[in-house]
Formats: C-alpha cells, structure tokens, sequence
C-alpha cells in the first residue's frame, strides 16, 4: 500500500519534540493525540510523563520544571486550553515563563483553517491565543513537524508560551 | 490553634537548604521570616502553588521542596493531590497552612469550613502519610524529622493570623527574583 504523504506522523513529532531538548511530558488525554502521541510517549523511557487531572495544574508544574532547570511539553485538547485562560494569563505569560503547548483540535475539519472551522470551539481558539499575545503554530501537514524544534527554542529563548495546534490525528505510519 | 507566623519561625529555625514554595499569606510572612534566594512565590495564578512545587521536585529530585499552601488555594486545585500521590515524589512536603478563609481576599469564610478533612483529602487521594498541627510544641518536635521523611507527605498546619507582616505582591512575582531563584537552585 502506498505511503500516506498528507499524514502526520507521529514518531516524527515526538522525535522533533526529543530534539527541541524536552524529557518532561505533562498530559492529559485528548482524542487527537492520545493514541499514536500519548501512548508511545508513556512508553518511552526516554519521557517522563506527568499526568494531570487538569490542565491548568500542567502549565504550572511546567514552569516549575522550567525554575528546576529542565524543559517540558503539556499536551491537552483545546477545551483545555480554553479551560486554562487563567493559568496561562498568570504563570505563562505575566510569569514570563517558556511553558511548550500541543494542542489538539478535536473535530476540527482536515485541510480547513481553525479560524474557518465550522467549530465555534475551534474557530475562536487562535483569536483567543493572540489576544493573549501567545504564539502558535498550526501543526497539520507532514512538512509542518519543522516548525516544532524552532517553536520551542523560541520559546525559552524568549522565556514566552507558545502553541502547536494538532490540526489533525498524527499516525503512526 | 497557631499563630501563623509562629509556626513559620519554627519551621525557618529547622530549614537548611530546602526550596520553599509559598503563597498568599504565607508567601508575604515567609519572605520576612526566612529570606533566601530558594523561596519560590512566583505562582502567578490562585491554586497552583502546589503544582508549582511538584514541577521543581520532579526536575530537581536531588533537593527536598517543602510548599506552603492555603485551604482556599487547594480548593481551588483539588486534583492536585491525585496528581502528587500519582507521581509521588519522595522529596516533597505538602504543608497546608490551614486557616479556614480566604483572607487574603476579604477573610470570607472558605465553604466546608470546620467541615472538611484536608489530611483526609490527601490521605484517599494517595499520600501515603499525613500529619496534623494544631500546637505549637508539638510542630517543634516534629518539623525536623518531617523535613527529612520520605514523601509525597501531607502536613496541616492549623493557623491563625499572628503578627502583621508588610504585603508587596510586586515581589510576590517579580521575574527578576524568579530567575534569581532558577540560578541559585542550578548551584545549590
């Protein structure tokens, strides 16, 4: 069967986040991601994975790995983004912390922009990231895993948040 | 019953070289009581102060990290506890300074007041040990030992307000002590 070249692969973003230096994954499950993201991610024994009860403890224990020295991804569902308004007002970006988000959009339509999403949910997501002044990046198309290393070495180069919107499900081939 | 900043004295008298990571109250008298480049008040958002700590105990297993947390903050991160148990650091103290209001706001009286069992919280939720103070003395004898005890542990400090200390909320979160923190915990 021939290779899939519109499909995201999975083993190609977690070798893109090992890249960007982060050891530390701070989750909760999220339809997009937990399959072929999370689920070899707690299998890794290269990642320690925290799992959260909730988002918002995540972008914390995040900056807290940050203070210690050490980088980290939190992985969630956009309605946990939305869900976290306070935190990342608070602890990301008034805190100046370097806090690495992906994020996936749940039923978001594949090929369609967030911002034209049929979604409510899903259309207001990254007009809510840049009224908060966060960076992002939409992560849909297999060429878009480059920007993930330069998206984090941003990040705490500028000690500032940034997004990586899941556009769709990563595979694993 | 305590006076808060009492039962912060005694706990500064035993402290060697532990990161503390405080809020609200705690935060504003701590930083008078035991002033060191370690104390971690850059929380930024009601609740997190424990989550703060739990990510500075995983990134730095080698240091013991004590958190001063408020009844109302821990209201308002419940989960926090299974996710601390679920991890389970063994360099962690999770002290509670329990004072039954939201006093930094207006001292209005958290719900379930006299009504809630925090230790019991943390106990169903994983702590594998939990303690409660409500004596002086008794903390005296004990912080020691508890600051060298294998965690996640789970302290209540029953407390009341004792003598006031200055607010400055602009310390409570300035970068510039936040990163003062990040290069004396890369020494120490």
């Amino acid at each position: 069967m021939a290779e899939n070249t519109d499909q995201l692969r999975a083993a190609d973003l977690i070798t893109a986040i090992k890249s960007a230096g982060i050891r530390f994954i701070v989750a909760l499950p999220d339809r997009t991601t937990s399959e072929h993201l999370l689920k070899p991610m707690l299998a890794d024994p290269e990642l320690r994975v925290v799992q959260v009860c909730k988002e918002d403890e995540g972008v914390s224990i995040c900056s807290g790995l940050y203070a210690a020295g050490q980088r980290a991804l939190l992985l969630m569902q956009h309605t946990g983004l939305l869900d976290s308004m306070n935190a990342l007002r608070g602890v990301a970006v008034e805190g100046q912390n370097p806090v690495c988000m992906m994020v996936g959009l749940l039923s978001k339509e594949p090929g369609v922009l967030p911002t034209q999403s049929k979604r409510y949910g899903i259309r207001i997501v990254e007009p809510v990231l840049d009224a908060m002044q966060i960076e992002h990046y939409l992560i849909e198309a297999p060429d878009d895993v480059e920007k993930v290393v330069p998206a984090i070495e941003a990040a705490y180069a500028r000690s500032m948040p940034v997004v990586m919107l899941i556009g769709r499900e990563p595979r694993s081939s | 019953m305590m006076k808060r900043d009492q039962c912060l004295k005694v706990l500064a008298r035993h402290r060697t070289n532990e990161v503390v990571v405080a809020v609200y109250q705690a935060a504003q008298e701590w930083l008078h009581i035991s002033p060191s480049d370690l104390n971690y008040t850059f929380t930024g958002a009601m609740g997190q102060g424990s989550s703060h700590a739990l990510g500075i105990a995983l990134g730095r297993p080698d240091k013991r990290v004590v958190v001063l947390d408020g009844d109302g903050s821990l209201l308002m991160n419940l989960g926090t506890l299974v996710t601390i148990a679920h991890a389970a650091p063994r360099n962690l103290v999770h002290c509670l300074c329990q004072n039954g209001t939201y006093e930094t706001n207006g001292a209005v009286d958290i719900p379930g007041r006299g009504e809630v069992s925090f230790p019991g919280l943390a106990r169903e939720a994983g702590y594998p040990k939990t303690y409660t103070f409500d004596n002086l003395d008794e903390w005296d004898r004990a912080v020691g030992r508890l600051l060298r005890e294998e965690g996640p542990i789970f302290i209540a400090l029953h407390v009341e307000p004792g003598e006031p200390y200055p607010e400055d909320f602009r310390r409570l979160y300035a970068i510039e002590y936040r990163e003062r923190f990040r290069r004396a915990l890369a020494k120490a």
